[in-house]
């Protein structure tokens, strides 16, 4: 099951693909962004240049940025360790990109599709979920919704669309 | 007449507009009267026997119009394609689709 808009967002540290720790936060954070992704899946991937572009716009603003890989990378060889490592030596990541190899971040915060995307507020409590914006297909979209409710938790004002369905594929559990 | 089959796994959200699309193009093509037949690929065994990388898969014939890079593993996942412009793709780009069809499927029903 999800998280509730409003809940405390169960917290966790995951290692990068460098090994370092990362924890969920870390100092004072206006909001944290969360998105559970992969290698391939070819909804993460569309959508994968816009977020990173978020990523980079709000950082500034006090917006720390986490993508996590949950899938069973032994089933699913391109979603494995060294196929992140890959990507981000590649330079495809803004901010760290998380292997949840055990998969209980991802069971803990009801994660089901990549891409999966929450942000949290300052509290840490889930401000919004879903996908980043209407249409995979559509890059003038720019993860509008992603932004909207940036911009709101930002503001320190009620996400207006604090929901929205996720789409994607779906995180390939371990068998 | 080669058959014209859409293989889709039910995880993954992409076969009902890749059906749409390839509809569209055999309508485009004047190929409106060939049927397309879904196949659910449901079991890792399943992909194995049908060769099936992901989902969806366009087959023409037994033939697969778009063939994917040698040495891609199967599995109940989703495909990813390349439009043309580079873009990453949960179908194929229509344009291609419509030329693998052309090249694949004789041009009237007379001919089959």
């Amino acid at each position: 099951m999800s998280l509730a808009i409003g809940a405390l967002a169960p917290t966790f540290t995951l290692a990068d693909t460098g090994g370092s720790p990362t924890p969920l936060h870390d100092g004072d954070d206006a909001a944290t962004v969360v998105v559970f992704t992969c290698n391939h899946c070819p909804y993460a991937l569309a959508w994968h240049d816009r977020l990173q572009t978020v990523a980079r716009d709000y950082r500034a603003r006090g917006v720390r940025t986490l993508q996590i890989n949950a899938n069973d990378g032994e089933r699913y060889p391109r979603d494995s360790l060294a196929a992140m490592t890959a990507r981000v030596n590649a330079g495809e990541f803004v901010g760290p990109y998380l292997h949840d190899a055990t998969q209980e971040v991802a069971r803990a915060w009801g994660a089901a599709v990549t891409p999966d995307v929450y942000v949290l507020d300052g509290e840490g409590r889930l401000a919004y979920h879903g996908a980043p914006d209407a249409d995979h297909a559509d890059e003038s979209l720019a993860a509008e919704w992603l932004r909207d409710a940036l911009d709101d938790v930002l503001a320190m004002r009620p996400v207006a669309r604090a929901e929205t369905r996720p789409q994607g594929c779906s995180i390939k559990w371990r068998g | 007449m080669p058959g014209v089959e859409l293989l889709y796994w039910d995880g993954c959200p992409s076969h009902p507009l890749a059906l749409a699309e390839l509809q569209a193009a055999l309508d485009e093509l004047g190929r409106p009267e060939l049927e397309v037949t879904l196949v659910e690929i449901a079991t890792e065994q399943q992909a194995a026997e049908r060769a099936f990388i992901g989902s969806p898969t366009v087959l023409i014939g037994g033939v697969d119009p778009l063939p994917p890079p040698a040495g891609e593993p199967t599995g109940l996942t989703c495909r990813i394609y390349r439009r043309r412009d580079g873009r990453y793709s949960p179908t194929p780009d229509p344009a291609d689709l419509r030329e693998a069809l052309r090249r694949l499927l004789p041009r009237s029903a007379e001919e089959a």
